[in-house]
């Protein structure tokens, strides 16, 4: 009597444990757990949270204005005199400032062309690859071509044509990064399309487009977050390449690339014009790297 | 009118082998509220026959002839105007529920999806339309459940989803591609007392695919046996399994394990289904079939009327009475 009421409560809070995991848990809330469960990943993310917040917020916090000079303070050692913490260039402007409104910069190109380049290859790759047959052998030579062409030169093309601005640098990044993305995406696609799944939505008369973006995209999105967490540094890092070049930001305003070039011409003077505008670059880029990592590993378990 | 009528419906396939026939020349009409039972082993073209009234062939396969629903012909229409029919009008349950859900939507979605897109309701309205019919399927807590994703859910409950999402619209056919193959006995057997109830009260006509005989005896009005994509033997049900004149039909029927057999081995027909690319001259039939001549392997029969009951359609060079009489002789002899 007694084992028998006692199994009966084991029994009934076994069904209350069942219920409270059975209320909606998606893929997507297991790939959460599994990424917090990974340190990296998760000391990465606070770090790069730490370094955008300090961007955005550091610049009101200083004293100095990222394009004013000091004049008592010029290509000096990082101090705590005048509250240059990282130094000053040989204008007399505030490093930390500079690298923290260069971060805003690098940041924002960052986003801003991993989003249009992200976006683009979901959509090209998509199609191609759930449309098939010629359709997709057109558009995956149009990736073919695009990774042909020289992307240094049409970017100095369009500088010289149309002038330095922000919008370009982002352009020419999208234009140039989303071939990637396309051909990753297009694989999935290929694969997705023939699911039971995707045939039971069109057995529901789902026509081709709403398959594309309703069905196929929702599955591709595991691929698509790990490969944009690839996409952003080499999106920083090729703003840097354009702006070392001088073919990106213009002064005063700066970014970390065109920070690490000034830094570069002076480093056996003032090193530090050099270190903490790379420091910040490295950071960032080993932040996304392990992120992606982390993403990897917690979107699919089984690939391990 | 018939409410769906299929003539001489055929799939090719082009493949690295030349031109494959995987279905030829099937034909039937279906009524409101009545079923028809399609039969056959593994490749004998039942599922590409129907995936080709739906317009889901594989890239490579091509349908020929006509399947007509409500006068209009589903092969040659506009794939626009295919969408508005299929899951409006004309719905399809899959074989395997645990891969015909899309794993990162919930149910809710899904469902909603198919009444947004066919009956123009507002997410609101769809979802309590959905929330019913996942109750009319039996779904305990419906409400709850509509919120969650598939794998949250059993194989049977899958099915059931599958199912109550076929019917969002009151489509007027129903195609089941073995419905419940995936599933273990007990739940089969729900899943089939539930389309049998959906049919009374929907009125719904359904083409129910299966290889399973006895799913066939409890629910079909009308049956085709095919074998090798081609059709062996057409009547009713009762005819069919009472009156079975084909040899083929016979040995699947005998196949059919009998619980109050004593002796426990299973009867199978003897070799195998043919390769599809290279099937023999005559009677697709013949090479397994203990009746067979050198005139069974040299010339097809002819699908056509039977002496021995009215409606039967057989294409079989020996008679009614022939097989009857051997299958006699078989069973003494045994």
């Amino acid at each position: 009597m007694l084992l028998n009421n006692r199994r009966d409560s084991l029994v009934r809070s076994l069904g209350d444990t069942l219920d409270t995991v059975v209320a909606g848990r998606s893929p997507w809330a297991d790939a959460r757990a599994r990424f917090f469960r990974n340190k990296a990943a998760v000391v990465s993310l606070c770090l790069l949270a730490i370094i955008v917040l300090v961007c955005l917020v550091g610049p009101y916090m200083l004293p100095h204005a990222f394009d004013s000079a000091d004049w008592d303070a010029m290509s000096l050692p990082p101090t705590l005199k005048n509250a240059h913490f990282f130094g000053t260039d040989e204008s007399g402007r505030d490093l930390l400032v500079r690298s923290l409104i260069g971060g805003r910069v690098s940041l924002m190109v960052g986003m801003l062309a991993t989003l249009s380049s992200v976006a683009l290859g979901i959509a090209w790759g998509a199609t191609a690859g759930f449309i098939g047959g010629r359709v997709d052998t057109f558009m995956m030579r149009v990736v073919d071509m695009m990774y042909a062409v020289p992307y240094l030169l049409i970017a100095i093309l369009m500088v010289t044509i149309l002038g330095r601005a922000f919008y370009l640098v982002v352009i020419t990044i999208t234009v140039f990064s989303w071939m990637d993305m396309a051909r990753v995406v297009r694989g999935q696609t290929l694969s997705l399309r023939s699911k039971e799944f995707i045939e039971a939505a069109r057995a529901m008369g789902v026509p081709t487009r709403r398959i594309i973006f309703q069905h196929i995209v929702p599955n591709l999105l595991g691929v698509v977050v790990v490969y944009t967490t690839v996409t952003v540094p080499g999106v920083i890092l090729t703003e840097s390449v354009l702006s070392f070049l001088g073919l990106g930001i213009q002064e005063p305003m700066t970014s970390w690339g065109v920070l690490i070039h000034d830094g570069t011409t002076v480093m056996e003077i003032s090193p530090w014009m050099l270190l903490f505008p790379a420091a910040f670059l490295s950071i960032t880029l080993y932040c996304f790297n392990y992120i992606g990592d982390g993403l990897r590993d917690a979107l699919d378990p089984k690939d391990r | 009118m018939a409410l769906i009528e299929v003539r001489d419906l055929g799939v090719q396939f082009q493949t690295g082998d030349g031109l494959v026939y995987a279905v030829n020349g099937i034909n039937f009409a279906l009524d409101r509220g009545q079923t028809l039972g399609i039969v056959g082993e593994s490749g004998s073209g039942k599922s590409q026959s129907v995936l080709a009234m739906m317009g889901l062939l594989a890239r490579n396969g091509h349908a020929s002839g006509h399947a007509l629903y409500a006068g209009e012909d589903l092969l040659t229409m506009k794939p626009a105007q295919l969408n508005r029919i299929r899951g409006n009008r004309v719905a399809m349950i899959f074989q395997d529920p645990m891969t015909s859900l899309n794993p990162y939507l919930t149910v809710e979605r899904q469902m909603t999806e198919v009444l947004q897109f066919h009956k123009g309701m507002d997410r609101r309205a769809a979802r309590a339309r959905s929330v019913e019919l996942l109750d009319a399927v039996k779904i305990p807590d419906a409400a709850r459940r509509i919120g969650t994703y598939p794998h949250e859910f059993s194989g049977g409950m899958r099915q059931r989803v599958m199912i109550a999402m076929a019917l969002l619209c009151e489509p007027e056919v129903l195609i089941a591609d073995e419905p419940t193959t995936a599933l273990d006995v007990t739940v089969q057997a729900q899943i089939l007392s539930l389309l049998r109830d959906l049919q009374r009260d929907f009125g719904t006509a359904i083409v129910l695919i299966t290889h399973d005989l006895g799913v066939v005896a409890g629910l079909c009005d009308q049956v085709v046996v095919l074998y090798g994509g081609r059709v062996m033997e057409q009547g009713s049900a009762s005819d069919i399994f009472y009156h079975a004149s084909h040899p083929y039909t016979v040995g699947l029927l005998g196949a059919v394990p009998r619980l109050n057999q004593d002796d426990a081995s299973l009867v199978a027909i003897p070799g195998a289904p043919p390769n599809m690319a290279r099937l023999p001259k005559g009677c697709p039939f013949s090479e397994r079939c203990n009746l067979a001549d050198a005139h069974c392997v040299d010339t097809m029969p002819v699908l056509g009327p039977s002496s021995h009951r009215a409606g039967v359609l057989r294409a079989c060079h020996r008679s009614a009475q022939q097989v009857a009489d051997n299958h006699l002789a078989e069973l003494s002899s045994a």
